[in-house]
């Protein structure tokens, strides 16, 4: 068992290893950036560090952090069984913008209003992702192809459903179409930081609650080991006895459900309305943090953290005179980096791990022959 | 010509990989024609003169002989008419019998063979290395590679092929070295030594035999296939083409060149009774993939019923059929029996997800899991420092026997074992026969298919050939010799292997030897 403690330890470093190195280039390379475009290059970085200390800023990143956390998951959800689905973004818009007007249709008691919205959420997600998954089982089309196309059919129903003949309303002095506010009834109660900080959306905690599911589900059930199995090695999984159609649906429907489930926070404790300011490219935002926190729901919700924090601290920038596109820039290159370190150190730890097994049974063997000699 | 040997681990292939730059030496030095190198990489290999043919053959099937030839050596000869004349000219000079024109695909295994040989020889090699060349020919084809291979030698190359067949080493090779955990143990030369003596320098000890003594045959049947049809088709079928149909050749008609709607499986019927193991002979690619996976259940066949322990479970879906008793110990590993990334004690649920001690209910129980994982690593004395190591971190035959633990524990019904013993050392290869034959012994039955005629002889209480996707020869164990078996599997012989001259014509039509 102590050998099992040695591995251990040293795949959790390797697994720290990992994002660090993919921070420190993302960084570096960010610094670069700065400096060729002529500017200072160290001082955007103070500026939004200590932004941090603000509590309005504190409260904005912990919202968003549910947003993207969730995204996130639901983008995990596939690449844990090598699914790439890009269609989390068309998925979680169009179940924000179904919920809302549901929300709006509807008038029950509190609970059961929340609870209505969040179901129609869940299920308009899970279907819109459901239609790649079909697409991929009956016809196999790849998910890729298909969820970036749905999101386009997405964003184009999503505009046709809130103009005015549909279920749109525009109020009076401005230009902006929304579906109409939810009664207070539908609101998901939060709490509430300070008058000026506002208040932490109480979606937060159920956000935290999925990626507990996600982890049990994932790493303590039946299931969930014939989904990593079916990402480790399809053709390995399928002998195993994974039906690979059923797992590519139901894994597809999951995280359709959860990418329904991102527009939540936003909607049941910010907004009430889906207007055409609702933010646009979670998804995407979501692709990046599952990679950085490598599918795993800690290192996802420290990823999730870290890209909410550059997100909204970066608005301090151009109160300051640089632009904000900085943080944009340091997202892009976080990815990049992520993809190179990660299978760096994944070969590294591979080879290591390798090498000192060799060693260890050398040395038994070593043992074992002395002592028959002796 | 100068022969490796050494069992299955022993360095062989890091050798060879080292030698052609794959891998670099910690210590010491390489010389080729005397003069000390230092090589970087494939190409540094290449440039110096020395050519690799893998195991596993490196050739695009739909492209064709002479632009696999040619293929990232176009600064050569071009891609036209010279690169045609040189190929040409190479064939002829070792008399390898290459047609530039026809598609890879359409090639059996021993022509592929020759194409690599003629790929490596095409970039100016002087030194060939060629690993385990002969594992995956029938004897036949084994001939007529070493024919190759002297002309080559004649012409003043060199070979270096790796090999565990003792019997073609002392044959063919002017020298030998074994290597045994890594180091030289012994250099030889044919004339000194006897397979015996080779062998036992090979292992340190005499080698074990495949053999079964008493037959513990019941008349129970265990596994029963009617006529089982499977036909090339559906939306991974390649366009219908004819290429291999007027083809004499008997190699082209492994399942790689079936063209779309041509038949994997044919008719194939059998019954294995409890304690029973049947062995199926064939040159790799002949339906065995196929039989296997219809029979586990990755593969509906077109046709035919598969009856397990009196049940019919063809329509059964693979999970239900493996919690029923079907044990499996897949051909290719990596691909199938095991998750390189995943740490042993996952890759001991991998396939038993639903049964215990691996999970209660709908909930993983890792702690019994973890607990029969280090049993099993104890029992079948899987090499590994623990049971949190990935699966890839272990030797291949290491992780064999991990699978075979893993199969055996959970006390098979049926056990399909193809090439349960490929890559394992001397001896886990007893170890696993030993396990193989004890469950029999205990009312297992076994279907055995492998590349190794000595296991499946030795093994097997009945042997079939299949060929083309078709039963076309069975033969008695006690009797059958390699050879024999060895012309059944290219189509040269079919009905029951009495004697050799028993025979019937090559190629003839006749019926299969179903009883």
């Amino acid at each position: 068992m102590k050998n099992a403690f040695k591995f251990d330890r040293e795949r959790l470093l390797l697994g720290i290893a990992g994002p660090v190195l993919a921070l420190a280039v993302a960084f570096a390379l960010s610094v670069l950036v700065l400096v060729a475009s002529g500017l200072d290059p160290i001082e955007p970085f103070q500026i939004m560090f200590s932004s941090l200390q603000e509590q309005d800023v504190q409260v904005l990143i912990v919202n968003q952090w549910a947003t993207y956390y969730l995204a996130a998951l639901a983008v995990a959800v596939g690449f844990r069984m090598n699914l790439f689905n890009i269609g989390v973004d068309g998925q979680y818009r169009l179940a924000a913008v179904l919920a809302a007007i549901v929300g709006v249709k509807v008038s029950a008691p509190g609970p059961l209003h929340i609870l209505i919205i969040i179901l129609t959420a869940i299920v308009v997600g899970s279907i819109w992702a459901g239609v790649a998954g079909v697409l991929k089982t009956a016809r196999g089309v790849s998910e890729v192809v298909s969820t970036i196309m749905l999101n386009a059919i997405a964003g184009n129903l999503i505009a046709w459903m809130v103009l005015k003949d549909q279920f749109g309303e525009q109020a009076e002095g401005s230009n902006d179409l929304t579906t109409g506010l939810i009664d207070e009834s539908g609101w998901f109660p939060g709490i509430k930081v300070s008058d000026f900080a506002g208040e932490i959306y109480g979606f937060v905690f159920i956000a935290a609650a999925v990626g507990v599911v996600y982890w049990y589900v994932l790493s303590r059930t039946r299931f969930g080991f014939d989904l990593r199995a079916s990402g480790a090695s399809e053709s390995a999984a399928a002998a195993s006895g994974v039906d690979a159609k059923r797992m590519v649906l139901v894994s597809m429907l999951i995280s359709g459900a959860v990418a329904g489930l991102a527009g939540m926070p936003e909607l049941l404790g910010g907004t009430h309305t889906y207007s055409s300011n609702f933010p646009v490219g979670v998804g995407f935002t979501g692709i990046t943090i599952a990679l950085l926190g490598r599918n795993n729901p800690i290192g996802v919700a420290f990823a999730a953290l870290l890209i909410a924090f550059l997100d909204k601290a970066s608005s301090q920038l151009n109160l300051e005179g640089y632009p904000a596109e900085i943080a944009k820039i340091m997202q892009g290159l976080i990815v990049l980096s992520v993809v190179i370190s990660y299978e760096q150190v994944r070969r590294y730890g591979q080879r290591r791990q390798q090498h000192r097994v060799g060693e260890e049974l050398a040395a038994q063997a070593k043992k074992n022959r002395k002592e028959v000699s002796a | 010509m100068h022969a490796i040997v050494g069992e299955n681990g022993a360095g062989k292939s890091t050798l060879m990989k080292t030698l052609y730059g794959m891998h670099k030496p910690d210590e010491g030095t390489i010389a080729v024609d005397g003069e000390t190198v230092d090589i970087a990489g494939p190409a540094d290999a290449i440039a110096r003169g020395i050519g690799m043919v893998h195991q596993h053959f490196m050739l695009a099937d739909n492209l064709t002989v002479l632009e696999n030839v040619t293929l990232g050596a176009e600064k050569l000869y071009g891609i036209g008419g010279r690169a045609r004349k040189k190929i040409m000219e190479i064939s002829a000079a070792y008399s390898l019998g290459v047609r530039p024109d026809v598609l890879v695909e359409d090639l059996g295994v021993a022509d592929r063979q020759r194409v690599e040989i003629l790929k490596v020889l095409y970039r100016g090699a002087r030194t060939l290395i060629l690993d385990e060349p002969t594992a995956v020919l029938v004897p036949q084809e084994v001939d007529a590679l070493f024919h190759n291979l002297r002309e080559l030698k004649s012409e003043g190359l060199t070979v270096i092929f790796i090999s565990h067949k003792l019997g073609e080493v002392l044959s063919v090779a002017d020298d030998i070295t074994v290597i045994r955990r890594g180091t030289t143990v012994a250099s030889v030369t044919p004339g000194e030594v006897t397979r015996k003596q080779l062998a036992e320098l090979m292992v340190g000890s005499e080698l074990p035999t495949p053999e079964t003594r008493e037959s513990t045959v019941t008349d129970q049947p265990m596994l029963q296939l009617e006529h089982l049809t499977l036909a090339e088709g559906g939306v991974s079928a390649p366009l219908a083409h004819t290429g291999a149909g007027g083809t004499t050749l008997p190699e082209s008609a492994t399942t790689e060149t079936v063209a779309a709607g041509r038949k994997l499986l044919d008719d194939i019927s059998f019954t294995i009774h409890k304690g029973e193991v049947l062995g199926i002979a064939g040159v790799e690619g002949n339906g065995q993939t196929e039989l296997i996976d219809a029979i586990i259940g990755m593969h509906t066949p077109d046709s035919g019923t598969i009856r397990l322990d009196g049940t019919d479970v063809s329509s059964w879906p693979v999970r239900r059929r493996r919690e029923a008793g079907l044990g499996y110990i897949p051909e290719d590993r990596h691909r199938h029996g095991i998750l390189l990334d995943s740490p042993l004690w996952e890759n001991r649920i991998l396939g038993h997800v639903t049964e215990p001690p691996n999970s209660r209910g709908f909930r993983l129980d890792i702690k019994a899991a973890r607990a029969d994982t280090e049993r099993i690593v104890e029992e079948y004395d899987v090499r590994t420092p623990g049971i949190d190591v990935t699966a890839a971190s272990l030797s291949g035959g290491n992780q064999q026997k991990l699978i075979v633990g893993r199969e055996m524990s959970h006390h098979p019904k049926l056990l399909i074992a193809a090439h349960p013993t490929r890559g394992v050392d001397v001896g886990a290869q007893a170890q696993i026969w030993d396990q193989i034959r004890e469950a029999r012994r205990e009312g297992m039955a076994v279907l055995l298919i492998s590349a190794d005629l000595d296991e499946l002889i030795g093994l097997s209480d009945t042997l079939r050939v299949i060929f083309g996707g078709k039963l076309v020869a069975d033969a008695d164990p006690a009797t059958v010799t390699p050879e024999e078996l060895g012309t059944a599997m290219t189509g040269a012989a079919s009905g029951h292997l009495e004697t050799p001259d028993d025979a019937p014509g090559a190629g003839a039509d006749t019926e299969d030897g179903r009883r």
